[in-house]
């Protein structure tokens, strides 16, 4: 075929250097799992200790708010700028939250029900 | 290039999902569909924000008073490690360890499983007390927003485990690669929307 890719074979050293990044990739991931788990903790932990709805509201959104990065960022990869059109991602997504903002906006303000 | 050439993990590319045309073409196919997915899911949660405890006069049921933190609770927990163990599967992907990734995919499926349970638990309930689809907009606006998360869960269980059965014998090639890792993107998404609706239906559904 046209597109001939030639795939080299890493020298050992290589190898095993890029084993050790992974596995550390990987405890870093899990290291983001344990704060997500932490904030799903401290939102649910929140609301049911009884502070009163004006703090808590704005608390449990923003901590929605870091988890959604992190998977987004950390679990979805999109931290690593150098992948294939990751600009027309990044593009996409947050024009997508921002239209999903405006939603919010018209149906909880401007709209009278 | 035969995309079925056998690979070694010494000579597996770092980043095989997008190693290939085919495998470029789909990690950005499998965002674009996940940023208008995020518009879908805008418009049934703000749906929901604004028909939240709408309904007939005197109707007995409210946010406050349906709810269930445990049951809530479990189910992100469910979801959330589900998420983790699809990333184990990515990581296996990159050390070419073939066994290792259809091994957490198939723990992906069953967690994501127990969830599903548990949601058709909860709504069976709900209906089951007389809060059906039709009973009122706060009803209605309800199971479209959860219901629609939940049929998304239905679609990426068939499908990780399509790839899954598909897959079990081949061995991890630049063919399949793209393909598990497209489905482990989508999987991540589905734990987003998620974030969003316990924290917006359940939590402040239970704060009132």
């Amino acid at each position: 075929m046209a597109h001939d890719t030639h795939f080299e074979t890493r020298s050992q050293t290589q190898y095993e250097y890029d084993r050790a990044r992974n596995a550390k990739h990987m405890r870093k991931q899990v290291m983001q799992f344990a704060i997500m788990i932490l904030l799903t903790f401290v939102a649910f932990a929140a609301v049911v200790a009884d502070f009163s709805p004006n703090f808590i509201k704005p608390l449990i959104l923003l901590l929605a708010g870091v988890q959604v990065v992190q998977q987004l960022y950390s679990f979805m990869h999109m931290e690593e700028k150098d992948a294939p059109h990751m600009g027309v991602i990044t593009f996409f997504m947050w024009g997508g939250g921002f239209i999903a903002f405006t939603f919010f906006v018209a149906f909880l303000t401007i709209i009278w029900w | 290039m035969d995309v079925n050439q056998k690979f070694t993990p010494q000579n597996w590319p770092q980043h095989a999902e997008t190693a290939t045309m085919e495998g470029k073409n789909k990690f950005v196919g499998i965002w674009i569909f996940l940023a208008s997915d995020t518009v879908l899911f805008a418009s049934v949660f703000a749906t929901y924000l604004a028909l939240k405890d709408q309904g007939p006069a005197g109707m007995e049921f409210s946010a406050q008073g349906l709810f269930e933190l445990p049951l809530a609770f479990m189910m992100t927990m469910l979801l959330l490690t589900s998420s983790l163990t699809s990333v184990y599967a990515m990581y296996h992907m990159k050390n070419h360890n073939a066994k290792g990734v259809i091994t957490w995919m198939a723990i992906t499926v069953l967690l994501g499983l127990g969830f599903l349970a548990l949601e058709i638990y909860e709504f069976q309930h709900y209906v089951h007390i007389g809060f059906g689809y039709t009973q009122s907009a706060f009803s209605s606006a309800f199971f479209t927003l959860v219901g629609t998360h939940g049929l998304h869960v239905i679609i990426g269980l068939v499908w990780i485990t399509g790839l899954i059965l598909r897959n079990a014998k081949r061995g991890l090639t630049l063919y399949n690669a793209p393909k598990f890792f497209a489905a482990s993107i989508y999987w991540h998404f589905i734990d987003v929307v998620w974030v969003f609706i316990f924290t917006v239906v359940y939590l402040m559904g239970v704060l009132g």
